[in-house]
């Protein structure tokens, strides 16, 4: 780690004698070296970790918070209004930290843990995951997407629960019929899932394709927006 | 390169500010202290420069805070020569959690003169080089070499002394 051996020896050693009441420190002393050792041995006993600052709640710009779901790991991140700036997939540390580094450069690094800033985002998501809700009633700020990004995020304004819509309509929708993969690209990057509906576009054959949050959930969350009576898709 | 989010700060160094507080403090005010110098970090956030280094930067934030905790004592009224660690009523479960290994050695590091202390916390439980205590100190590394070798050798006196009072080197208050 760092150089303590190296400046930790003769300097510090014992060539100094004491300063203060010379008659004191006669006698069998321990060796420097001992108390040195002992000084860096206490590193073993456990730590309390902090507690977010109570302060960081209202001085934080971006809160967030991490959440098992039934449909995988997310995080949600609140930006300084209050709005909904990531509903992401996390499946990992790796990817934790990725977005974390997407919040502090977009938008703020005053990034902090704070669940209690995220828990009305993170209770309707639970209510719209279990089937009681319909739609979510939160003001989202796509800060982490590109304006082309953007532009296909707002076109899924128009498909409401239990619709889907696929890549080239939204490609046509956009004045570009020949840019499907771009919009499958586009809502790939969705900062924003389950919230802002990317899970209902798929191609135009009807396979799913792809998903942030894998194939998996977007089976699952349509089939949830189809009702208790509809057999999941799978195709052969 | 912007600064990186202040969460990840929190995940790498925690153990860190932790440690560096509780030994500057105690295992009782080490936890306040830690607590305060995460909200006055947050509050600085990021700071003007670049963070070369955010470790260096939070120890300290940190030792500063530990500085104001002993301030704070030292104004306070009734004259106690030692600051009692164990509370009265006892039994508190996040405080067992929190004891020390070495209570003898960290009690002779806290009756230390406070630059002395902080030096030697920083250069030893926060494994800062000369240079970065310095910087903490607003020193010389010179005059921090000094004040380490002076607070070794104050320490080396003082558990001496202990040893010759109590003929044994376990705690007169080991729990």
């Amino acid at each position: 780690m760092t150089t303590h051996e190296t400046t930790g020896g003769p300097t510090e050693g014992p060539t100094e004698g004491p300063t203060e009441g010379p008659t004191r420190g006669q006698g069998p002393l321990p060796r420097t070296a001992d108390v040195e050792a002992r000084l860096r041995a206490d590193r073993g006993a456990p730590l309390r970790r902090p507690r977010v600052p109570v302060t960081a709640e209202d001085g934080a710009d971006v809160a967030f918070a991490v959440r098992e779901t039934e449909i995988g790991r997310v995080l949600l991140a609140v930006g300084p209004a209050g709005a909904l700036v990531a509903s992401t997939f996390v499946a990992d540390d790796v990817a934790l930290e990725r977005v974390l580094r997407r919040l502090a450069d977009a938008v703020s690094p005053r990034v902090v843990e704070a669940p209690g800033r995220t828990s009305a985002v993170a209770d309707q998501l639970a209510e719209y995951l279990a089937g009681e809700r319909r739609g979510f009633d939160v003001v989202v700020d796509l800060a982490l997407a590109t304006p082309f990004q953007r532009g296909v995020l707002e076109r899924l304004r128009g498909v409401g629960y239990g619709q889907r819509t696929t890549y080239g309509a939204i490609a046509r929708d956009l004045g570009r019929p020949s840019a499907s993969r771009a919009v499958g690209a586009a809502l790939g990057a969705n900062p924003v899932c389950v919230v802002v509906p990317c899970h209902r576009v798929v191609a135009g054959s009807g396979a799913l394709t792809g998903y942030a949050g894998g194939l998996e959930a977007k089976r699952r969350l349509l089939g949830l927006e189809r009702g208790p009576e509809a057999a999941p898709a799978s195709p052969a | 390169m912007s600064a990186p989010p202040f969460a990840l700060l929190v995940e790498e160094h925690w153990r860190d500010v932790a440690r560096l507080a509780r030994a500057l403090a105690g295992p009782v005010d080490g936890d306040d202290v830690a607590q305060q110098a995460w909200a006055q970090a947050l509050a600085a956030y990021p700071p003007a420069g670049p963070l070369r280094d955010p470790r260096a930067w939070l120890l300290v934030i940190t030792s500063r805070c530990a500085t104001d905790v002993h301030r704070a004592r030292a104004r306070r009224p009734t004259p106690v020569e030692e600051v009692p660690d164990v509370p009265a009523g006892g039994a508190d479960p996040a405080l067992g959690e929190l004891a020390e290994a070495d209570p003898v050695l960290w009690d002779a590091v806290r009756a230390l003169p406070g630059r002395q202390r902080t030096a030697l916390v920083l250069r030893y439980v926060a494994d800062l080089d000369h240079a970065g205590v310095a910087v903490a100190l607003g020193t010389t590394p010179g005059a921090t070499r000094r004040l380490v070798s002076d607070a070794l050798g104050a320490l080396r006196r003082a558990l001496a002394e202990e040893q010759d009072v109590d003929g044994r080197t376990t705690s007169r208050r080991s729990r």
